[in-house]
């Protein structure tokens, strides 16, 4: 085989804190060669942004390259010149950044900033570049492929901007491209285009690119090859199918964690809460239109959307933060009020709320003892030794140690503090509890945790969920029944076999065909299909 | 109509709610004054009809709203009204018109502030890019050291310091500001020099500092990153991708500042005896003067809510996403 | 930015989410017991800062066991020379620099701390108010707010001493109500940014009234910058006073106080070229403003690093 286009030797990266330096990656080695396509993957922490701009010859402030060869056709990176790093970005190394929306300057057209590399370095004049880009454009589906470009960034969509700035990376014609969690920030059904468009543009130029994502199955759909990266340590690395088919390591299975989890369905039952046709505004916007939810006592109904699709907004008029226009929401079969102060401090008690932060969630400055204790004196009367004693039950169900009672929010892990903030809700001793987003900003084996966590509470308290969320996975794993929502109304609602399986609405569709399999061929089945 | 347009108009017509609130207040602190006050300005042995015709005079007799109307009218005709001082208590009048007193300060003091303004402006300007350019090195720590010392001293401990340094000790510049109207413009800068300096000292640390943290803001986004992986040179970095961002936060720091130095004249002005508005503002208050101290408080205030008007409208004139709505 | 710099402690999660710890460093768990902690931590400008602050308390607290005269006694010799006897020189009536200096402390940091305290009472009373009923209350007040701050402070603060007179008193009353437009801004905008967090929210689903969430959930967590705010204020409050005394306008005689005593000083600076020490008597007082301001911002400086989250 030939000598591989981009061969880093034990990389090492360290970040700055305060005045002294860490190490964030330990060494990691990397080969890549011509129109491959490596896949990184790693959760929060990993270090894959790092070492993804490491491939380029770049730290960011307050980051340094502290150790290891990078060689990048011949050239040593670690050794050249601020020109000759400046001479192939842009030209010969190219990089996609995860928020399209900030990292186009909001003051020049989409155009101007995609040819100026391609007219710095010297490739094209102005002319020929802005023609290419069109082309590019085009190439990338983008719609209105002449017109599109003289836009301003804050003029096109999420989903474009990422297609343009695809284009903007295609357009000094690179050798290699840094993409670095381009899809994060998109909708579901919206990514799948992109994906698509990017994998097309990488296949047609021969590219050799880094994708860096946390989602295993995107990066299934994109790279021939994956490395598994935690806490500046790669865990493995391996062909795409072998790895989905046979991980070596434990650690890369916990990656698909929430995928292997699957709640047996059972539905029916009496209703704890009904959602009748209501109606919700915030000003003069209507952001809800004849929703009707109904949740059955100690089930999961999962409501499922994408931004925008009113999922929260309901949620808020369940909680009664935000009265409806109109409609009603019955609570055990009588009507609840539809302000949080017209209700009862019973009504209040037997419907809890848990947010998607954690972080957010709790008074930074209360004692995890504080936070799960004030609900137990507040709805129950508790106090001394007998409210301690509880806490500390309490903290055993949601398998914390006693003496997390002491600890301050800020002490604890992001999968710790949602558990606080589950006995929190649990300590209301409440009838239903909203989930919002809960797992939303955790890492996969965390998610894990914290589900068969709801899943085993529910066994054990006959606790309704009406769990908020844009992950089917998720939806999959623990639903009993699935709303599906979108744009302010309910699509449709029934048990999870039935909505999981056609025929489906045309958006239920869309919405099921868009979410990436385990699967190498998925994107190419979607591509063909399409 | 189009959006950069309406939003200057809301500004300008929010900016002349503010001014005429803020006239409307500085007309109002003539009723607080208490009931014996003509006595006060015409001495103990006023009689009671100077006293009632001093009253009259001010029209102390007329509704508040109606005597706002005419001095406000007044007011915009150039006519500030008539200065307390000069009358006694026989009723013998010999006080002057408040613009004549002002007429010839104004100048003085635009001319310090405007002398301070060149120099501190530019040298800010540049010690706050570089220093946020070279962030952490040490010429960044020196000059935060030294312009955080600068910011707690008081302005007339500066002052104090530069005459004692440059005016006493190694006397090359004169210590005393008194300029004349007649004064050949170089004789008049050498005479200005240290009241000028001093304001210079003060403000260069304040807006030195807010310029390296707007700047420092600015360079963290993920749009200058995107830049220097496209292969721009610093120069570009600089001049295309942050500069065309950077109007809106360098207005607001210079605006900020010459709103400062408005306030810091006053004080300036007083150590080295300058004839200017500060000045003759601090002894109309010494005096109870109150026509005299309304007049150089809405100058004063005018000229602040100007600055942070245009400060505002440059900040929507140069935003990309008024400039090109969707 | 997906990569955090430190690694984060889910990894005990992955076995057994029972036994993860996070570090070994345990925050103790009094109040008394943390603030221990943190002042240990305080960077060297910061304790330079703690130190020449308790200086100056000790001074104005203990000013008459301190101080060699009277604030007011008068002695023969004015503009008297640096001797033993006056170890600072007399003034221009004759009267000893050093006890005024010391006496001076008391006033002139006397008067701004009360002046900071009151001007906190109306600015973070009246800010907590907006937070909490937000609409209409928040906008009047607001709107207040910002014409009377299109003002500049100082040239308000003329206006009305020449209105109602300069005595301690209306000096005291005048600058509170004007600093607190700035204290009535942090307050609000950092309530705000509190009142919109999850947390908050909870609490009002729970049902908890106002006195509750306004004691437990809001306050502990806008009190960190309101502290540091604090300082930030007196320091300005102080200068202003100051300035204003300096001008003649703020503290009058028989008090002594630092600005008027730079201004009845300022014509010794021309006896320099001959009597340096002489020369240099004014730059006491107006050193003495000088020390403190710069020991209140470098307190300051820690307290905002510490508020704003970059503690380690």
């Amino acid at each position: 085989m030939a000598s591989p286009l981009l061969e880093m030797k034990d990389v090492r990266v360290e970040g700055r804190t305060g005045e002294a330096w860490t190490e964030i990656v330990h060494g990691v080695d990397l080969t890549l060669h011509r129109g491959e396509v490596l896949g990184l993957i790693g959760e929060s922490g990993a270090g894959k942004s790092t070492l993804g701009l490491a491939a380029m010859g770049y730290a960011r402030p307050g980051c340094r390259i502290s150790g290891g060869a990078i060689t990048f056709d011949g050239i040593d990176l670690r050794a050249a010149s601020d020109a000759t790093l400046r001479g192939l970005w842009g030209g010969r190394m190219a990089y996609v950044a995860q928020s399209a929306a900030a990292a186009f300057n909001p003051a020049h057209r989409l155009i101007d900033q995609t040819v100026e590399a391609a007219v710095a370095h010297g490739a094209h004049g102005g002319a020929s570049a802005r023609e290419d880009a069109v082309a590019l454009y085009e190439a990338l589906r983008l719609p209105d492929p002449g017109e599109i470009g003289f836009r301003y960034p804050h003029q096109v969509s999420g989903g474009q901007l990422q297609r343009v700035m695809t284009a903007m990376a295609m357009a000094g014609r690179p050798d290699l491209i840094v993409f670095d969690e381009p899809t994060t920030a998109l909708d579901v059904t919206t990514q799948v285009g992109v994906l698509k468009a990017m994998r097309d543009a990488v296949e047609r130029f021969d590219t050799a690119a880094i994708y860096i994502t946390h989602d295993l199955a995107v990066v299934a759909q994109m790279a021939d090859r994956i490395k598994v990266l935690r806490y500046g340590d790669e865990v493995e690395e391996a062909e795409t199918r072998a790895m989905l088919d046979a991980p070596r390591e434990d650690y890369t299975r916990s990656l698909w964690a929430v995928r292997s989890i699957r709640k047996p369905e059972v539905t029916g039952g009496a209703v704890q809460l009904a959602i009748k046709g209501v109606d919700a505004a915030y000003g003069t916007a209507k952001v809800l239109h004849d929703v009707s939810i109904a949740v059955p006592k100690g089930r999961t109904v999962a409501v499922v959307g994408e931004s925008g699709s009113g999922k929260s907004t309901a949620a808020r008029v369940v909680t009664g933060l935000l009265p409806p226009t109109s409609g009603t929401v019955e609570f055990d079969g009588e009507a609840l009020p539809p302000t949080l102060k017209a209700r009862s401090k019973e009504q209040k008690r037997r419907l809890q709320m848990i947010y998607q932060m954690a972080d957010t969630a709790m008074n930074p400055k209360q004692t995890i003892g504080e936070i799960i204790g004030r609900p137990l004196s507040f709805y129950h009367g508790l106090s001394g030794a007998e409210r301690r004693a509880r806490v500390a039950d309490l903290l055993e169900m949601i398998e914390l140690p006693p003496d997390y009672a002491d600890r301050l929010p800020g002490e604890l892990s992001g999968g710790q503090k949602q558990r606080v903030c589950i006995a929190r809700a649990l300590a209301a001793e409440p009838d239903l509890i909203i989930c919002d987003e809960v797992t939303s900003a955790l890492d996969q084996i965390v998610q894990e945790g914290i589900l068969k966590l709801l899943m085993r509470l529910q066994k054990e308290f006959g606790i309704a969920y009406l769990f908020i969320t844009h992950d089917i996975a998720t939806v999959e794993a623990i639903a009993d029944e699935i709303v599906v929502m979108n744009q302010g109304r309910v699509v449709e609602q029934g048990p999870k076999s039935e909505i999981l399986s056609p025929p489906h609405p045309e958006y239920t569709e869309l919405l099921l065909a868009s979410v990436p399999e385990m699967d190498p061929d998925w994107l190419t089945r979607q591509t063909e299909g399409a | 109509m189009h959006p950069v347009l309406k939003t200057v108009l809301q500004r300008l017509g929010l900016g002349l709610v503010t001014l005429f609130l803020v006239s409307a207040i500085i007309f109002a602190s003539i009723e607080l004054l208490p009931g014996d006050f003509g006595e006060a300005v015409l001495g103990q042995a006023a009689t009671e009809e100077t006293v009632a015709a001093f009253r009259a005079e001010l029209g102390l007799d007329t509704p508040a709203p109606l005597r706002y109307v005419e001095w406000i009218g007044a007011v915009l005709q150039g006519d500030l009204g008539t200065s307390f001082s000069g009358r006694n208590a026989s009723g013998v009048d010999r006080s002057r018109p408040v613009a004549d007193l002002i007429g010839p300060r104004l100048g003085n003091t635009l001319f310090l502030a405007a002398f301070a303004a060149v120099i501190s402006v530019p040298l800010a300007l540049i010690l706050g890019i570089t220093a946020a350019l070279w962030r952490n090195s040490l010429y960044d720590r020196a000059v935060n050291a030294a312009t955080l010392t600068t910011i707690s001293l008081p302005e007339f401990f500066v002052a104090y310091l530069l005459i004692l340094l440059l005016g006493t000790l190694f006397p090359i510049l004169p210590s005393l500001a008194n300029v004349t109207p007649d004064m050949p413009l170089l004789e008049r800068i050498e005479r200005t020099a240290l009241p000028a300096l001093t304001l210079t000292l003060v403000i260069v640390a304040h807006m030195m500092r807010m310029t390296r943290a707007a700047i420092i803001n600015l360079l963290a986004q993920p749009y200058i990153e995107m830049a220097i992986l496209k292969g721009a040179s610093p120069r570009t970095v600089i001049l295309k991708h942050a500069l065309p961002n950077a109007w809106a936060p360098i207005a607001t720091v210079i605006a900020f500042n010459l709103a400062y130095l408005v306030v810091g004249v006053v004080v300036v002005e007083v150590v080295f005896v300058y004839p200017g508005v500060g000045q003759l503002m601090v002894d109309a208050v010494t005096t109870r003067d109150i026509p005299v101290v309304q007049a150089c408080a809405l100058i004063f205030a005018a000229t602040y809510i100007l600055l942070n008007l245009i400060a505002d409208i440059v900040g929507i004139v140069t935003n990309p996403r008024l400039l090109h709505p969707r | 930015m997906t990569d955090r710099i430190a690694p984060t402690p889910e990894a005990a999660a992955l076995s057994d989410p029972a036994v993860s710890v996070v570090g070994d460093a345990r925050v103790p768990k009094t109040w008394r017991g943390r603030a221990w902690t943190t002042l240990r931590s305080a960077p060297p400008t910061a304790v330079f800062g703690m130190l020449v602050i308790a200086v100056y308390v000790v001074t104005a607290v203990f000013a008459p066991l301190l101080a060699p005269y009277g604030e007011a006694a008068v002695f023969p010799t004015p503009f008297d020379a640096w001797s033993s006897e006056h170890p600072l020189g007399t003034d221009q009536i004759g009267r000893d620099v050093m006890s005024r200096l010391i006496y001076g402390a008391r006033n002139t940091m006397g008067i701004a701390l009360a002046t900071t305290v009151l001007s906190f009472l109306i600015g973070g009373g009246l800010g907590l108010w907006a937070v909490i009923a937000q609409g209409w209350t928040d906008q009047i007040l607001s709107r207040v707010v910002d014409v009377l701050m299109a003002i500049p402070a100082l040239i308000f603060a003329l206006m009305l001493l020449s209105i109602f007179g300069s005595s301690v008193l209306s000096l005291i009353l005048i600058i509170a109500v004007l600093d607190s437009t700035r204290v009535f801004r942090l307050t609000r905008a950092v309530g705000m940014g509190v009142v919109v967090m999850d947390y908050v929210e909870a609490a009002r689903l729970r049902g908890e009234g106002l006195g509750w969430i306004m004691r437990r959930e809001i306050l502990p967590n806008i009190a960190p910058p309101l502290v540091a705010e604090f300082g930030l204020r007196f320091s300005f409050v102080f200068l202003t006073i100051a300035a204003l005394s300096f001008l003649g306008l703020g503290i009058q005689p028989p008090l002594a106080d630092w600005g008027s005593m730079v201004r009845d000083g300022a014509s010794m600076i021309q006896f320099a070229p001959y009597d340096l020490r002489m020369g240099l008597t004014p730059f006491v007082p107006a050193g003495a403003i000088a020390l403190l301001t710069v020991a209140v911002n470098f307190v300051v400086d820690w307290l905002l690093h510490r508020a704003s989250g970059l503690k380690e």
